[in-house]
């Protein structure tokens, strides 16, 4: 029987991560629960792909990259500018 | 995702050309970028002594770092504005950076140069702070590459600067600034120095990525008075539209450099004359860094 069925829960949170994702402009740390890849990570925290990158410890990574739950993920942003 | 150019692990996927690359793809697709720009725009050649600018931002030391590695002679300027711990840490990757490299670096500082950090110089003047900063940054850049006998001068500008920059003038028919805004700013006055932004095809976002895969490391962190800027709220427009069309960012800009008629560069109504207290290029009789540093001087 599926993990998701045992716990009553749907099936999207079969294969749930949890990993720790670093956010800049301020600098804090948060953890997410859900997204299995970079674009859904995106999605989740309402994020433009042409306003950041995300890297997995000094890597990029694109947004079909598959997350795992042991992950620390950095979402650095590329907007800058003042006037 | 693979990269579409050798088949390796992609770093960096770009709608906007319908493509992914990997790390060394990457370095090859920015370097072509900057090749055609200098060469299209006719910005410098391999004799010219180039002054770059250099905030300590991945814009500025990315094209520092590109300049370098296509061996074009380079040196660096700095301008310590003086906003707290942020100028400092922008002072101490781009020391970092030009020591790791032994490039030449020139640093001055707003505090002991002209007697007052940004901050100071906005309040004294009634100025914006971003104000205050662009005339002490415009003139300095100028002044030391003329005085020091540069060629020309570079600044890290990307496609999103620009692009920005061209909607908030449209949106507001800012005609004098339209006529201006070119890759490529000729030298109109004998104390001016040409102008260049070798980095103007490049989306922001591909030029982050180019920081980050050459372990470029420069600050992260927002200047604290570009909070609510006008420049960030059409970025972010700019990307929203990308998203949903991408490559409009490039058409809107590029086609606007298409439609720009060489007249438009050489304006015949904005006659260029030497302040008559420095001496420097100015539009009115006295320029606005002197005005400001009247200020400086007055106050208690």
């Amino acid at each position: 029987m599926p993990v998701s069925a045992q716990l009553n829960i749907g099936p999207d949170w079969e294969y749930d991560a949890a990993m720790r994702v670093v956010l800049q402009h301020p600098k804090r740390e948060t953890e997410i629960h859900g997204p299995r890849t970079v674009g859904q990570l995106l999605k989740r925290l309402n994020l433009l792909p042409e306003a950041v990158l995300v890297l997995r410890g000094d890597e990029l990574i694109t947004e079909d990259e598959a997350l795992k739950e042991s992950d620390t993920l950095e979402i650095r942003p590329v907007i800058s500018g003042g006037a | 995702m693979r990269c579409r150019r050798c088949g390796g692990r992609a770093v960096l996927k770009m709608a906007r050309h319908n493509t992914s690359v990997c790390a060394s793809c990457l370095n090859d697709y920015v370097l072509e970028q900057v090749k055609r720009a200098v060469k299209d725009q006719a910005m410098f050649g391999r004799g010219d002594r180039i002054l770059v600018a250099v905030s300590g931002g991945k814009d500025s030391l990315a094209l520092w770092d590109i300049l370098m590695r296509m061996g074009y002679d380079t040196v660096g300027l700095h301008i310590q504005q003086g906003i707290g711990t942020y100028s400092e840490a922008s002072f101490e990757k781009t020391d970092g950076f030009a020591r790791s490299r032994g490039a030449e670096l020139i640093v001055h500082s707003l505090q002991e140069e002209e007697g007052a950090g940004v901050l100071e110089l906005a309040e004294l003047t009634d100025r914006s702070p971003c104000s205050a900063c662009g005339v002490m940054k415009r003139y300095n850049f100028n002044k030391i590459a003329y005085d020091r006998g540069f060629d020309v001068l570079a600044t890290g500008h990307n496609l999103d600067d620009e692009a920005s920059r061209l909607l908030g003038n449209i949106l507001r028919w800012q005609e004098d600034y339209l006529a201006k805004q070119s890759p490529t700013l000729p030298a109109t006055h004998e104390k001016l120095v040409k102008k260049v932004k070798p980095l103007f095809r490049l989306a922001e976002r591909e030029i982050t990525a180019y920081a980050v895969v050459n372990r470029i490391d420069y600050v992260i962190e927002e200047c604290p008075m570009s909070a609510g800027s006008k420049m960030l709220v059409n970025k972010e427009v700019l990307n929203r539209l990308e998203a949903e069309s991408p490559g409009t960012k490039q058409s809107f800009y590029l086609g606007f450099l298409e439609r720009q008629r060489p007249s438009d560069l050489s304006r015949e109504d904005e006659k260029i004359q030497s302040c008559t207290r420095c001496g420097q290029p100015t539009t009115a009789t006295v320029c606005s860094y002197c005005r400001i540093l009247d200020k400086v001087k007055a106050a208690p």
